[in-house]
């Protein structure tokens, strides 16, 4: 697997750091169900202005019900929902200042470009002058000036997606929701396009909340991510914290690929954590931040391109060094996943960067060789 | 012969001679092609012939009816054609054409006022069971999925009886002591029994009634097809629902209100039973008249004339609605 990108962190936008910041959408402890299935389980979520926050989760998280409930197509079991401090209970969809950009476009068949942009233009009741030239500059935003007069049939998948977006933040909403936007675009248009929504969150300085389950795109876009799973967020952190200091096993194994050895922990001093693996056989150690003690079982997580392979035994005794065979190489490209067998039943993932065109590596199947990694490189997960 | 010997010589010629008559054909004639070229033509030829056979042929008759005058014989009119003349008979026929049933159309008030009251009674007819039929194709349509079957069924369940009988079965309803009235006295909402039966509104019940699954089915197909996320679309642009209903849903079920309407009102306004039965000798529609003059009469040149104005009367705003539609699609309207 590729090695994930980080998503750009504007390291001045924290304004979820600061306490006197006021939250620009607030979901209350809101419960919602569906009969005896409960979509989201006692959520609270809040989210600043000019955000882009990312819902990220498998199918049946709860992540498109909590955007429903924000644009008001669903109505909250118990629980409130805020924007700018005023509660939206009551607010039907069409008097909600949020447009949604559909997972299916949903694009308005019988009218063309021009109009669906118009659209919800004309249900504001604004002049014709104002509407043509709002549309255009929409039109031009997207970058779909030539194709105003043609019905959505008529477009490419990638052009009905623009003008999906363009009909969404015609009406300038305070909140653009984004539902799987890009899920219908092949690989290549899909990365251009998270660039180009990047882009234009940032030209328009909205506040946008996006759905997805695809973890790259959340990283790619995000500014935060909630990660959620059976109707709750797990973890509500920048990308980079949600790669590096994921707070559970399932946020850790969800973002990326990772290697989990399950353990005991043995000394503690601070933050140097040395934890016995069963499986292993041995002590490993661990800089990490943790609220379990001695005692307590808890599982080292390494990610893969953290590891390193040799063929001789690592000289510093900082890290941590075991030894194991070559099982199988997947070679990708730019890089190639080793997967090294070190106990009958543990395969550990290393990921090896391939700097040279080299196709003869000098480390291949079945080679006895040693797997390391620094003390701080892995993490403690205590769920 | 064959192909290999048969070009060469040909081609020799071909200065001489007319261009090869082997050649166009000679793709085709490969071994594998003949047969699969054969059934696609004859596949393609089936309902070509059907329509030859059972729609433009008896058309032709009739019109060539429309054009000859009412006599006392079997059957009841002048012999257009007399074959024992051969082509000059033909001549000596097509010299006897005439119009006259066409001028007699024009001429009596009572096959205009006809044609109106029809025309009047048919458009209004579709309206009302437009009315009545959206209604009820929505409900199904939004109805839960596993429902639709059966509430297809409810609609299509009237056919299988009579339609003969099911109009019958009105008047037992809308006459003088029918149940209608019978069950407006006894709940005092009237004092005097109504007087619907042999009156056009019976007419138009009696319509409305017996074409409602036409409008019904065609409003289904097309509104369990609207994706629901267009509307939920125009409401996040801040369309409110009886706005979107205009906005969206009723464009969208445009094709099937069309088809609906197509295939109440064409058949409504030659209607025969509804009106015989339902209204009496007051109301008057084509359907009735073209059956006086067939078989009251026995005049068969006029009555075709009747039906060739009443054919050109309904195809000519079919074929605008055509044009109308292509144009629709191809370009931007």
């Amino acid at each position: 697997m590729a090695r994930k990108p980080l998503g750009p962190i504007r390291r001045t936008f924290l304004p979820w750091d600061d306490p006197g910041e006021q939250p620009f959408i607030e979901f209350r402890n809101i419960t919602k169900r569906f009969g005896s299935f409960v979509a989201v389980n006692d959520l609270s979520l809040k989210i600043y202005e000019r955000e882009f926050h990312a819902l990220l989760g498998g199918s049946g998280c709860g992540k498109t019900t909590l955007m429903r409930l924000l644009a008001g197509f669903e109505q909250p079991t118990s629980g409130q929902i805020f924007l700018e401090g005023n509660d939206l209970a009551g607010v039907p969809p069409y008097k909600r200042p949020i447009n949604m950009m559909f997972q299916s476009y949903a694009l308005f068949p019988h009218m063309n470009v021009e109009k669906n942009i118009a659209f919800g233009l004309e249900m504001d009741g604004l002049s014709g002058k104002e509407i043509r030239s709002r549309t255009h500059e929409m039109l031009s935003l997207v970058k779909l000036e030539g194709f105003r007069k043609r019905k959505p049939h008529q477009l490419s998948g990638g052009q009905r997606q623009r003008v999906a977006l363009a009909r969404s933040l015609a009406k300038r909403p305070k909140v653009l929701l984004l539902d799987e936007p890009l899920a219908a675009l092949d690989k290549k248009l899909r990365e251009e396009t998270q660039l180009e929504l990047i882009n234009l969150q940032e030209q328009l300085r909205l506040t946008f909340l996006i759905v997805t389950h695809d973890q790259e795109e959340a990283m790619t876009v995000a500014d935060r991510i909630s990660v959620m799973d059976k109707g709750s967020i797990l973890q509500n952190a920048t990308p980079g914290e949600i790669y590096e200091q994921p707070n559970s096993r399932f946020v850790a194994e969800f973002i990326g690929d990772i290697n989990v050895l399950d353990g005991q922990i043995t000394r503690k001093h601070r933050e140097d954590v040395q934890l016995f693996s069963s499986v292993l056989g041995g002590h490993l150690s661990v800089r990490y931040p943790t609220s379990a003690d001695v005692g307590d079982h808890a599982a080292l997580a390494i990610r893969p391109e953290k590891m390193r392979i040799s063929f001789e035994k690592p000289e510093d005794q900082s890290t941590n060094a075991i030894q194991g065979e070559v099982w199988d190489i997947a070679y990708m490209g730019d890089v190639s996943i080793y997967h090294i067998k070190v106990a009958e039943t543990e395969t550990l993932r290393a990921i090896v960067a391939n700097t040279t065109r080299l196709v003869e590596r000098p480390i291949s199947w079945d080679d006895q060789v040693w797997l390391s990694w620094d003390s701080d490189a892995g993490i403690i997960l205590t769920r | 012969m064959t192909e290999t010997n048969l070009f060469p010589k040909d081609l020799t010629r071909s200065e001489t001679t007319p261009p090869l008559r082997h050649e166009p054909e000679a793709p085709e004639n490969t071994p594998t092609n003949p047969v699969r070229g054969w059934g696609r033509f004859a596949l393609i030829c089936v309902p070509y012939f059907w329509l030859l056979l059972f729609f433009f042929i008896p058309f032709l008759i009739v019109a060539k009816i429309s054009l000859s005058q009412a006599a006392i014989a079997i059957p009841p009119y002048l012999p257009l054609m007399d074959w024992s003349k051969g082509v000059m008979g033909l001549w000596e026929v097509a010299k006897s054409w005439s119009l006259d049933n066409y001028i007699w159309l024009k001429e009596d008030a009572l096959y205009w006022q006809a044609y109106t009251s029809s025309l009047k009674i048919a458009f209004l007819s579709t309206v009302l069971t437009l009315l009545v039929g959206f209604p009820i194709a929505y409900g199904m349509a939004r109805a839960p999925r596993a429902w639709h079957t059966t509430l297809v069924m409810m609609v299509i369940l009237p056919f299988w009886t009579s339609f003969l009988i099911r109009v019958y079965a009105w008047i037992g309803i809308l006459k003088t002591d029918g149940l209608l009235n019978q069950a407006l006295l006894f709940t005092g909402v009237i004092n005097e029994p109504l007087i619907i039966l042999n009156t056009s509104t019976a007419v138009y019940v009696g319509i409305v009634y017996s074409y409602l699954p036409f409008m019904v089915l065609p409003l289904y197909s097309s509104l369990e097809k609207l994706d629901t996320t267009l509307i939920e679309a125009a409401e996040d642009l801040g369309c409110p629902p009886w706005k979107t209903f205009w906005r969206v849903t009723v464009p969208l079920a445009m094709p099937g209100m069309i088809a609906g309407c197509f295939l109440v009102f064409i058949p409504a306004l030659g209607e025969f039973v509804i009106p015989d039965l339902l209204g009496g000798s007051s109301t008057l529609m084509i359907g009735k008249t073209l059956w006086i003059e067939f078989f009251s009469n026995r005049d068969w040149p006029v009555a075709s004339a009747v039906a060739i104005v009443l054919l050109g009367l309904l195809i000519v705003p079919i074929m605008m609605f055509q044009r109308h539609e292509t144009r629709r699609n191809e370009g931007d309207m």
